[in-house]
């Protein structure tokens, strides 16, 4: 055996002891109680984060990808810059001022909460989408026009494939960040999981705190792990790179 | 049958790529772009599929004007191999192979039969390829698929721009020939872009050799390498070039004009040639000295003579450097 993976293993089972040490003492303090004995707000919470999540993130895939997709056109090519820097400004604002900001705007409540986090979503999504189309080598789309390829049929048959490993991604980075994000909700009246964690902050009640970040981790590992899966159905056998096959 | 027709590109802010360029592709002919880097062969051989635009002058495909053309349906009827093979990662061999017909709309059993006729063509299995994906494949196996794929759905014309040149000598030189061999069955209308002389003079039925977007020469390759008609031709060859005349020609050429020297049974140090053996590689052989004799032998092994460095250089004198039977062009 040699030695990156007996670190390796080292560093796994260091991990998870801690992981483990974590939750015996907040099981032990009886830290999960609420999501028990109060289940019913827990799911109620849960299914609002969820739907927040949701809502946002197939909003920022519906503006990401297409425009992604638009700006990698010919014709479009000089308006990248224009909409790179649009869509760098979204991400630079702190997601707390974004919630501000859109206070002012949209007032408070679950559409606002969903706007600020589709603004937040939709950089990774887009640059994962360009640099995506961009990596694909450029003798291949040669190839494809010279064997009389229309160009609708080339984004299709050749591009999107061929970068569908990175806007997947793409997709995957925005979905979970969006998931944790998705907790700041609270503050601009959006409810989900946040509800518990702020209340925990206010009340220095480790219960709340828990019974909220806990499940909101969770969630964010679920979804990246069904993520992964999804990648690895939709993602063509020839076209991924060579370390995960 | 391609037509080039004083064809000129010139792009925007006035550089000239190609300029004012006559000559024709015959139907069957393998014909070379040669020519050092940005003389306009690439930019030429763009031109005839519409993927590069023409400024002035035009081409004809077949008696046809390709501007005439749809830009789409031109292209599906014009085979296109490029240097780095153009395989689409995300599909299989048989899926790559097959796409102009699939544009086409061929349906799903003609595809798969010429698809098995097309990997016999080239000595790969379909049934064991067909399935696999470009990455799993070898350089030489990838640009080989590359070549079929251009044949796929039987164009009578086929872009080449440098096919085998990212591939070692060995890998090329079998690909060449192979090339050569499924020519001899299609007989396609062929332009070849290559910066190789050996591959030009081994692949053409006749060179454009061009500088600066213009055309220097167009011959046969015996003919530019003997009778090159001005300096630049005369450099670009070499000073070689007569060895490279004598790649054109083989053994069973020189036996029919001068003979061969007789054997001599005393000398037992001996190595045998085939008799179909160009007469380059026979000459290289001989300055070896790998043997006190080499013995010219036909396919069925019967020993038809000797030859000797002397009957190569009379053959070189007499037969390609004095033969008057070719008439000069220009």
């Amino acid at each position: 055996m040699n030695k990156k993976k007996v670190m390796s293993l080292v560093v796994s089972f260091f991990v998870y002891g801690i992981v483990a040490v974590f939750f015996i003492w907040a099981i032990s303090n009886s830290y999960f109680d609420y999501i028990f004995s109060q289940s019913s707000t827990f799911l109620y919470l849960l299914k609002q984060h969820m739907q927040l999540v949701l809502v946002s993130s197939l909003l920022a895939v519906g503006v990401a990808l297409p425009v992604g997709i638009l700006v990698t056109r010919r014709s479009f090519r000089r308006a990248e810059w224009l909409v790179s820097n649009t869509v760098n400004l979204g991400q630079t604002i702190p997601s707390l001022a974004v919630l501000a900001l859109m206070i002012s705007i949209l007032g408070i409540g679950f559409k606002t909460a969903v706007f600020a986090l589709f603004i937040y979503s939709l950089l990774p999504m887009y640059r994962n989408t360009v640099a995506g189309i961009d990596s694909i080598d450029e003798n291949l789309i040669d190839a494809a026009r010279g064997m009389g390829m229309k160009p609708i049929q080339i984004l299709f048959r050749i591009e999107l494939p061929n970068a569908s490993y990175s806007i997947l991604a793409g997709i995957r980075t925005a979905v979970v960040l969006n998931i944790g994000t998705a907790a700041l909700a609270y503050v601009v009246g959006g409810g989900g999981l946040g509800v518990w964690i702020f209340t925990g902050i206010q009340l220095f009640d480790n219960g709340y705190l828990i019974s909220g970040a806990i499940p909101v981790t969770l969630l964010a590992i679920f979804v990246d792990y069904l993520l992964r899966l999804l990648e690895r159905k939709i993602v063509p056998k020839g076209s991924k790179p060579p370390q995960e096959t | 049958m391609i037509t080039f027709d004083k064809t000129t590109k010139t792009y925007e802010g006035g550089v000239t790529a190609v300029d004012g360029v006559d000559f024709t592709v015959e139907k069957g002919n393998i014909v070379v772009l040669l020519g050092p880097s940005g003389c306009g062969k690439t930019t030429l051989l763009r031109m005839v599929n519409r993927l590069e635009t023409i400024s002035d002058g035009k081409i004809t495909i077949d008696g046809e004007d390709s501007m005439s053309l749809d830009q789409i349906a031109l292209r599906r009827k014009i085979g296109y191999v490029i240097q780095s093979n153009g395989l689409f990662p995300n599909m299989t061999i048989e899926e790559n192979v097959m796409i102009v017909p699939d544009l086409l709309g061929w349906k799903k059993k003609e595809k798969r039969e010429r698809f098995n006729k097309l990997m016999e063509m080239i000595g790969l299995s379909g049934e064991k390829f067909g399935k696999r994906y470009p990455h799993e494949l070898s350089g030489g196996q990838q640009q080989r698929i590359g070549v079929i794929r251009a044949l796929a759905a039987d164009p009578p014309v086929m872009l080449m721009d440098e096919p085998f040149g990212a591939l070692d000598p060995i890998i090329r030189e079998k690909i060449q020939d192979e090339f050569l061999q499924i020519q001899r069955e299609v007989k396609k209308t062929i332009l070849f872009v290559s910066h190789d002389i050996d591959e030009a003079i081994k692949m053409a039925d006749k060179i454009v050799l061009l500088r600066g977007g213009e055309v220097m020469q167009y011959d046969t390759p015996s003919e530019m390498l003997v009778r090159p008609k001005n300096e630049f031709v005369r450099e670009f060859f070499g000073k070689d070039r007569a060895i490279k005349s004598l790649s054109l020609h083989t053994i069973q050429d020189l036996q029919e004009v001068i003979g061969l020297a007789n054997m001599d049974e005393t000398i037992s140090d001996t190595i045998t040639i085939n008799v179909n053996h160009d007469l380059r590689n026979t000459l290289s052989m001989l300055l070896n000295q790998e043997a006190d004799q080499v013995i010219v032998i036909d396919d069925e092994g019967n020993k038809l003579g000797a030859i000797t460095i002397d009957i190569v250089q009379k053959y070189l004198h007499f037969e390609i450097k004095a033969k008057p039977t070719l008439v000069q062009k220009g």
